[in-house]
């Protein structure tokens, strides 16, 4: 803190706004980030079913009953921990019931606080010194660059150990900048699902597609029948456009591999390039053929201006036989219609979108998933860290439904849900090619600046793919 | 009802907050008032200005003097990159397009607020009940950006042909027998004139308001000696009432100028700048706090208030001739 | 801004009827009326189509357009049941940010009226050199768009300020916390309501001011009475015009604002304004447009019942700012 002060004069000098945002930086992050309050694993496992409990939970040995999973979390009665985020109602009232115990038992409160506008509100408020205790971000590529500038605390060793004994590696690594750890891993989303009527397949005679090329024999049969179908949504307010990174993203990692979208992550492979330009080439046969979309709204332009939410919709009535969404899809299916089941034998399901070649990637996934980061370190705010990191979080949460976590400890039949509980499956499969959302992973201008904007022109003005690729190129930042 | 106490309450604070400041006020007044002689004035003039001078330099001087020194850093304001940004903006491919849409919007919008405004206004001034249609127009003035996304969200929306239209737009010119409605929104060029047409939808009351005052406090006797002297109509209104408004014209199109200069509302929320639809405003916000280009958002902020400029300057200019004369 | 239109204005009000009524009868037509009548219809749907939308039955409202509620009517409140207190599909209501907004939007009007009829004063009626050039410069600072001021204002509220070692904004975190003393309170959102509507402010009420006769100032200057006391018992009971329009003005500013309370209140229902809400619900219930529409509804009722009781004061003050130039 002293350090920024004295060196505030000289920021004001320079006069720069992100000058100064690197400074506001070295309050937070160069403390030791070691803590004292939670250490090593939680207690969960050691936890035993006799105690000896008081009712007095204020002090610190003394445990009260049904809290025993949070002892090493106590010790911090009244305090408040800031959370800042994305995900709005009604997700956040189940976040708020999953956490409800540890909060009584602990006595931390949680002040939840979701906005649509969270990814251009984040840096202001960091860089303006008023950052939350905690963000749930759902961009690794956020995330580097908010440590770049400074801000986000290295995770406790409690978290850091939590995350190596219940995630994969790989997940660690998106939480992890330069060789800090950073942020935990929270929810996941599995995007690689093709979302269906089994109704309306069974009433056109289609079988549920295994393969790549089933899928679009399936698409042809269906375009014959006379109805399109696909059907898709880009539109999302400030983020428009995501979607559509989304289906490039699962197009690359399928025809191109794991090293290929890497390296396109890592900007070595540039979007003008053959491989990328390849799985352009590959969409535009697929979400911009207009013999198979936008079914149920009109012509392929009718993507740019539909809503990612409402894309959905015609599948219920059969005017569209399939979205390719991400698992959390779930949630939405009840605004078209109350009362909607998702089944295989309900009135909507998913089916995994399949691979294109097993020697190029076995079993491909795209996922995403947000990171909890920490910009304080006070042993209340540690302790929700740890908490959040837990299965006993992740278990908690997922039994209330459509929610999915990578965590290994949460046990599958905890996900009363299939699409969670198929969800899980993919996400933990250690024969796997998975991939996390590679517009997450790049910088800003690109993943959440240029790539969005230029895949909405290339599907609302048709603008031809080669000025589509050298634009976002060009946005690529020059350092 | 608990939600009704507490809401009571926060609005409580709002109250006592007033009340405070008043007190303080009042307490600085009083203090103020005992200063004598030659201290007069220059109390009075720190206790009246200073707050004032005070929040303006905190709140609008430095952060534009800090914006200017930004817009020649990089993206991340730590290296010095000359005018590298206000090359990029003048000369990128593809920025062409928010130039050229806010110089449309600069000229379209304020022109045809203030002449429909006018219009309406003139109109006004011979009707017996004019303050029900007064108040109807000006009442766009009231609604949110937000809300005026939503309503207007409404009219512009896009369903297959064949479908039950959910769009009043579509809608209308199917009626007219247009068979197939574009998408509106992604109608290039004119979805800019369609955003634009919600900005004069909101800024039509304003113009309306303050030119059918100006006209009513033209005095009697200059019409009535015009009338005598046999102009009536046209010749009535561009020789006596024109020039007799001009400066309230010259305000209100000024007004609408800077407002539509600074919109980004109505843009983000309608298209977020894609479809052709992109202005500077815009531009600079998605820059600075969608890319975190810090360098690139502050040379936009500052092409926009060197392009305002020349408008406060000529306001200005005429303020000191009126001045002069008083 | 022609010398005519400013030596005729009446102060401080143009009077209601200045053409004679013969002049006025001779010159209204039927087609002016009509013209006017289509104008205030056509201005009025777009609103109108949010009300009735906000009525209808979601399956209704979702798949067909309102004007068919005209042929198939079905109504229903519970839209707006839903979005008051939260429901199935919404599970927070709008009600705790309603109060926010009312508590933002009080302060932030008043504050600006404040301090700037303050120095509207002293601009106008204290005689000091430069005080020509400080009008202009504040008139002219309209110019700088308020997004870039968010963030050192942000930083100045949370960090404080100081110029090499000369502390200019004392820093107001608590002892270890990254949280300002502001945290959670409506403070600094009405701090930067009352900076950013000062040049709009002062430019319109000195306006006023300056209209006021010389020799009302002459006599009472004369008679000894401080600048204080002339503010209080001569400048601020004539300008209650004034300040009443631009009070209004402000009002509705602050009601519709998203952007500066998101900056510095932040988003939670204890302190965020209703378009925060009304934002949110946009952005996941996208699909929803009955419930939308009810919330989009509440959130402009305050705005429209404010503007129409007041709108008398909002025309007049207005005027003195505007047509003085």
């Amino acid at each position: 803190m002293t350090a920024m002060k004295r060196r505030r004069g000289a920021a004001l000098l320079a006069g720069g706004i992100a000058a100064t945002m690197l400074l506001a930086a070295c309050g937070g992050s160069s403390d030791e980030a070691a803590s004292d309050s939670a250490g090593g694993d939680t207690a969960a496992e050691e936890t035993t079913e006799t105690t000896e409990t008081t009712e007095d939970a204020g002090a610190g040995d003394a445990v009260a009953a049904g809290c025993e999973a949070y002892a090493d979390m106590m010790g911090n009665e009244g305090s408040t921990v800031t959370l800042f985020t994305s995900i709005l109602p009604p997700e956040q009232q189940l976040f708020e019931q999953a956490w409800a115990d540890f909060e009584s038992c602990t006595g931390i409160d949680i002040v939840y606080e979701g906005s649509d506008q969270f990814e251009a509100q984040l840096p202001t408020r960091i860089a303006g010194g008023n950052a939350p205790d905690i963000a749930f971000i759902p961009q690794p590529g956020l995330l580097a660059k908010l440590v770049e500038s400074g801000g986000p605390v290295a995770a406790p060793a409690s978290v850091s150990a939590n995350v190596d004994s219940y995630w994969n590696p790989a997940w660690k690594a998106y939480g992890t900048v330069g060789d800090t750890f950073y942020a935990a891993p929270l929810g996941s989303n599995m995007k690689s699902f093709v979302w269906y009527s089994p109704k309306y397949f069974a009433e056109w005679g289609i079988e549920v597609p295994t393969t790549w090329d089933e899928m679009f024999a399936a698409a042809d049969a269906i375009a014959a029948a006379g109805v399109k179908p696909f059907c898709g949504g880009i539109e999302s307010g400030g983020a428009t456009g995501w979607p559509a990174t989304d289906w490039l993203e699962q197009i690359v990692l399928r025809t191109q591999g794991g090293e290929v979208y890497d390296k396109w992550v890592a900007g070595e492979v540039k979007f003008d390039s053959p491989e990328i330009k390849g799985a352009m080439d590959v969409l535009q046969g697929w979400m911009k053929n207009p013999d198979y979309a936008n079914g149920g709204f009109g012509d392929v332009q009718t993507i740019a201006t539909t809503a990612f939410q409402d894309a959905g919709g015609p599948i219920l009535n059969g005017e569209c036989a399939m979205l390719q969404q991400a698992s959390f899809y779930a949630n939405f299916w009840e605004n078209f219609q109350p009362g909607t089941t998702i089944a295989e034998d309900g009135d909507v399901f998913a089916f995994y979108l399949p691979e294109v070649d097993a020697a190029v990637a076995p079993n491909p996934v795209v996922g995403g998933g947000e990171f909890v980061t920490a910009f304080a370190d006070r042993p209340e705010v540690q302790a929700v860290q740890t908490y959040l990191s837990s299965p006993e979080f992740a278990t908690s949460k997922a039994a209330l439904g459509t929610w999915v976590s990578a965590n290994s400890g949460v046990p599958l039949d905890t996900y009363a849900n299939p699409i969670d509980r198929l969800s899980a499956e993919f996400l933990t499969n250690p024969d796997g090619t998975f991939r996390f959302d590679a517009s997450d992973l790049m910088p800003a201008a690109v993943g959440a600046g240029a790539e969005w904007t230029e895949m909405t022109a290339w599907f609302a003005e048709d603008k031809p793919t080669d000025e589509v690729l050298k634009a976002i190129d060009a946005a690529w930042p020059a350092s | 009802m608990e939600e009704l106490g507490a809401g009571l309450a926060k609005v409580g604070t709002g109250v006592a907050a007033v009340a405070i400041v008043l007190g303080l006020l009042l307490l600085i007044f009083f203090i103020g008032a005992r200063a004598k002689g030659r201290l007069q004035s220059p109390v009075a003039i720190v206790v009246f200005l200073g707050p004032a001078i005070l929040l303006l330099a905190y709140g609008l001087i430095v952060p534009a003097f800090r914006t200017t020194v930004g817009s020649f850093q990089n993206a991340s304001g730590q290296d010095w990159v000359g005018f590298a940004n206000y090359t990029w903006i003048f000369t990128a491919p593809g920025n062409s397009t928010f130039l050229i849409n806010t110089i449309l919007w600069l000229i379209i919008a304020p022109v045809l607020s203030t002449g429909l405004g006018l219009t309406l206004a003139l109109l006004l001034d011979r009707m017996r009940r004019e303050s029900v249609s007064k108040s109807l127009i000006f009442m766009p003035m009231a609604i949110s950006f937000v809300g005026a996304g939503i309503i207007w969200g409404l009219i512009y929306e896009y369903r297959d042909p064949s479908k039950p239209q959910v769009g009043l737009l579509s809608q209308v010119v199917m009626w007219l027998g247009v068979e197939d409605p574009p998408n509106w929104l992604l109608w290039q060029p004119f979805n800019n004139f369609l955003l634009m047409v919600i900005m004069i939808w909101i800024q039509v009351g304003f113009a309306m308001v303050v030119l059918s005052a100006a006209i009513k406090a033209i005095p009697s006797d200059v019409v009535e000696a015009a009338e005598l002297d046999g102009a009536t109509g046209y010749r009535l209104f561009s020789k006596v009432t024109i020039p007799m408004i001009r400066g309230t014209l010259i305000v209100v199109l000024t007004t609408i100028m800077i407002a539509v200069l600074k919109i980004f509302d109505i843009v983000r929320t309608m298209t977020n700048g894609n479809f052709g639809t992109q202005v500077v405003a815009n531009e600079m916000y998605a820059q600075a706090f969608v890319a975190f280009d810090v360098g690139r958002g502050s040379a936009l902020a500052v092409v926009l208030f060197v392009a305002v400029i020349p408008l406060i300057v000529y306001n200005v200019v005429q303020l000191r001739k009126e001045r002069a004369i008083r | 801004m022609s010398v005519e239109a400013h030596e005729v204005i009446p102060i401080p009000m143009p009077r209601e009827e200045s053409i004679p009524q013969a002049a006025r009868r001779k010159l209204s037509s039927p087609w002016a009326s009509g013209l006017v009548i289509f104008i205030t219809l056509l201005w009025t749907i777009p609103t109108f189509g949010l009300l009735v939308t906000s009525l209808r039955p979601k399956d209704q409202a979702q798949s067909s357009g309102w004007w068919t509620a005209f042929t198939d009517p079905v109504f229903t409140l519970s839209n707006y049941a839903e979005v008051l207190t939260g429901g199935q599909t919404i599970p927070g209501g709008i009600t705790p940010y309603f109060f926010n907004s009312f508590a933002i939007a009080l302060p932030a009007a008043i504050f600006p009226l404040v301090v700037a009829t303050m120095a509207a004063y002293a601009l106008a009626w204290i005689p000091f050199r430069g005080a020509t050039f400080v009008f202009f410069g504040i008139f002219a600072l309209q110019v700088i768009p308020l997004q870039m001021s968010l963030l050192p204002l942000l930083q100045m509220f949370n960090l404080g300020w100081s110029i090499g070692p000369i502390p200019i904004f004392p820093d107001l975190n608590q002892a270890g916390s990254n949280q300002s003393i502001f945290y959670g309170t409506y403070i600094p959102l009405w701090i930067a309501h009352t900076m950013f509507a000062l040049p709009l402010a002062i430019f319109l009420l000195h306006n006023f001011i300056r209209q006021l006769p010389r020799e009302l100032f002459e006599a009472a200057r004369v008679d000894g009475a401080s600048h204080f006391l002339i503010f209080r018992k001569l400048v601020l009971p004539l300008t209650v015009p004034a300040i009443a329009s631009f009070a209004i003005f402000q009002f509705l500013w602050v009601w519709n604002d998203l952007l500066v309370a998101l900056t510095f209140a932040g988003g939670t229902p204890d302190v965020a304004p209703i378009t925060a809400y009304l934002a949110n619900i946009k952005g996941t219930y996208g699909a929803q447009l009955h419930l939308i529409t009810a919330g989009a509804f509440i959130a402009i009722v305050v705005p429209l019942i404010v503007f129409f009781s007041l709108q008398r004061f909002f025309v007049r003050g207005l005027l003195a700012g505007s047509v003085k130039g």
